[in-house]
């Protein structure tokens, strides 16, 4: 009776250590087909764009591409920047200060990515009961912060990491 | 599988049929006892299938012609409609193909729902079918995504990022299904590859769907069990096949009607125009057969919720063999539920218009309306009219109430008629 319990123990042994085995060669197996679908070097190499905004007047706004998406470089007027510090933040879905949107000493540079944090499309600007952008897609509108005031979308619009190369040269990413 | 012994008359069909009983599985198929009173809203899964078949032979022959990368298949979209013999005629069989489609599956559900096809033992059928519609949905959003216009290129762009909405780890799923940082040309090409994969599935699934069909047989109008073979029912072919094939050229020429005279009607003018990341268009919309749906997401006033609520209205068809209390399977014979029944289904067009307008004033709120009916009618009406609903009595068989001299017998047999 013993002799054959002690069978079946080692055979359940040699089960569970080829199930172990197994699942591990088949884990390690699945990943690369997995992990092919993420982003290529190729679009990694993407990951920086320089931007010449010497030509950018106050009150206006360039948009470039930027890892397939496009990132809005507005330069602010006095007044702009005046309203969006005055915003309460009890006002604001996602309280976020103006001046940690924008790099210090360029406070007239606003640098985002100009995808509405909805469902990903690009709002129009000077639009919408904000004075700032407004996503025709399903009605969210963002002040002149890009930070969500009224609609759908959950969060403030991204901004990307950015620095000033020189006063004329912003790089993105 | 097979209810009764078959043998092949020749020599070589009886050798063959020894070694692979392809010939049994075929008089099977043939003889297959079907209840004699399935009117023609039992003619749709014929249908399917036909359009199933038609998509794959026409998404075989584009696929000859077609260029999945983001500089060249907007461009070879066009080639084909100008330059491939008999190119614009394929391609527009293929992209109303998708629309026929899902003309026909959704009278093929609604009809199963009218009768109470979906409940016991037809509850894995049910489920089968469910599989091949999410798959269908899956196929139809990746090929529409193909041909790389606005519309193409903006509704990837929103359909993915209803993934961003997942707490955690949304952002890094969707850059995994896009391969980039936004939808761009891997997204296109991994979308081609699944376009053309989905089908398959698709047609593996209706296999299993017409298998676990042929385990109970087939529902009938009238929603009682019946005795296989009977004198209730007669053999699938030939009276099956020659009213199967008498519906599919009516469909046929509804078809044809939309290939020839109206191919775009049913498509958006803005997928003639290239994808351009820079701008998203003033207005929009999903292809139609997807727009109650998108009527649920945009009802919402929050991402996550709204994305919850959309799949949930769809995963919530998943259960309704149990949300249905009642053990009367057609809604001939269920007073109650017959009128739900048909405000649900304005309810779902009334929901499919709302997602075509814009989600602002009196279309909002009808959307909100309308999406908690929606719920409504799956989470307390069905269980609880099953409950209370006195239904009509039910014919003995399908003969009964023909062959009876009418309405007294009916009434005499209430109470055999019971469930």
């Amino acid at each position: 009776m013993s002799k054959e319990e002690k069978k079946v123990n080692r055979r359940d042994f040699l089960f569970t250590a080829s199930y172990t085995v197994g699942a591990v060669g088949l884990g390690a197996v699945v990943w690369p087909l997995v992990d092919q679908m993420n982003p290529d070097k190729a679009q990694q190499a993407l990951a920086t764009t320089e931007v010449d905004i010497s030509q950018v007047e106050p009150g206006k706004s360039i948009t470039v591409l930027w890892r397939g998406k496009p990132v809005f470089l507005k330069r602010r007027t006095e007044d702009e920047i005046e309203e969006a510090r005055a915003v309460k933040m009890d006002d604001l879905p996602d309280p976020q200060r103006d001046e940690d949107r924008v790099k210090e000493g360029k406070d007239e540079w606003l640098v985002m990515l100009g995808v509405c944090t909805h469902l990903g499309c690009v709002p129009l600007k000077n639009k919408g009961d904000y004075k700032g952008w407004f996503c025709p897609c399903h009605g969210s509108h963002y002040d002149v912060s890009g930070r969500i005031r009224k609609g759908p979308a959950p969060k403030n619009m991204e901004i990307p990491k950015f620095e000033f190369v020189d006063n004329n040269t912003i790089k993105i990413g | 599988m097979s209810d009764h012994e078959y043998t092949p008359k020749s020599k070589v069909g009886k050798w063959f049929n020894d070694r692979l009983p392809l010939l049994t599985l075929g008089a099977h198929l043939t003889d297959y006892p079907t209840p004699k009173n399935l009117n023609y809203w039992w003619t749709f899964g014929g249908i399917l299938t036909f359009c199933l078949i038609t998509q794959i032979v026409t998404g075989i022959v584009l696929a000859m012609h077609y260029v999945a990368h983001a500089d060249l298949a907007f461009a070879s979209v066009e080639h084909i409609m100008r330059n491939v013999n008999y190119g614009w005629l394929i391609r527009y069989i293929h992209s109303n193909g998708a629309s026929m489609f899902f003309l026909a599956v959704y009278i093929h559900i609604f009809r199963s729902l009218f009768y109470g096809s979906y409940k016991s033992p037809r509850e894995v059928i049910w489920i089968i079918g469910l599989m091949i519609y999410l798959l269908m949905m899956a196929a139809a959003f990746m090929g529409y995504v193909l041909p790389w216009g606005q519309m193409s290129f903006w509704g990837a762009t929103v359909i993915t990022n209803l993934f961003s909405a997942i707490p955690l780890v949304g952002e890094s799923i969707t850059t995994w299904l896009w391969g980039a940082y936004s939808v761009d040309n891997p997204t296109l090409n991994r979308f081609f590859s699944l376009h053309y994969l989905i089908p398959f599935l698709i047609l593996g699934l209706v296999v299993l769907h017409i298998w676990a069909l042929h385990v109970p047989g087939n529902n009938n109008p009238v929603g009682i069990d019946i005795k296989k073979p009977s004198k209730d029912t007669v053999p699938f072919h030939p009276y099956i096949t020659i009213k199967d094939a008498f519906a599919l050229l009516m469909f046929m020429i509804i078809f044809a009607g939309f290939v020839f005279f109206s191919p775009n009607v049913l498509g958006h003018s803005d997928n003639y125009i290239p994808a351009n990341p820079l701008v998203t268009p003033a207005h929009i919309v999903p292809e139609w057969y997807l727009l109650p749906f998108y009527a649920i997401l945009r009802s919402v006033p929050d991402k996550l919720g709204g994305v919850i609520l959309m799949f949930g209205s769809i995963f919530i068809l998943f259960v309704l063999p149990w949300l249905d209390t009642s053990k009367v399977r057609s809604a001939v014979f269920r007073p109650i539920y017959r009128q739900f029944f048909w405000i649900f289904v304005l309810d779902v067009l009334m929901l499919g218009y709302m997602g075509a307008m814009p989600a602002e004033g009196i279309y909002l709120v009808l959307a909100r309306v309308g999406t908690i009916y929606y719920f409504l009618h799956f989470l307390v009406v069905l269980p609880v009219v099953g409950f209370l609903e006195k239904t009509d009595p039910i014919p003995l068989s399908i003969s009964e109430p023909v062959l009876s001299a009418g309405a007294e017998l009916s009434l005499a047999k209430k109470e055999n008629g019971k469930i």
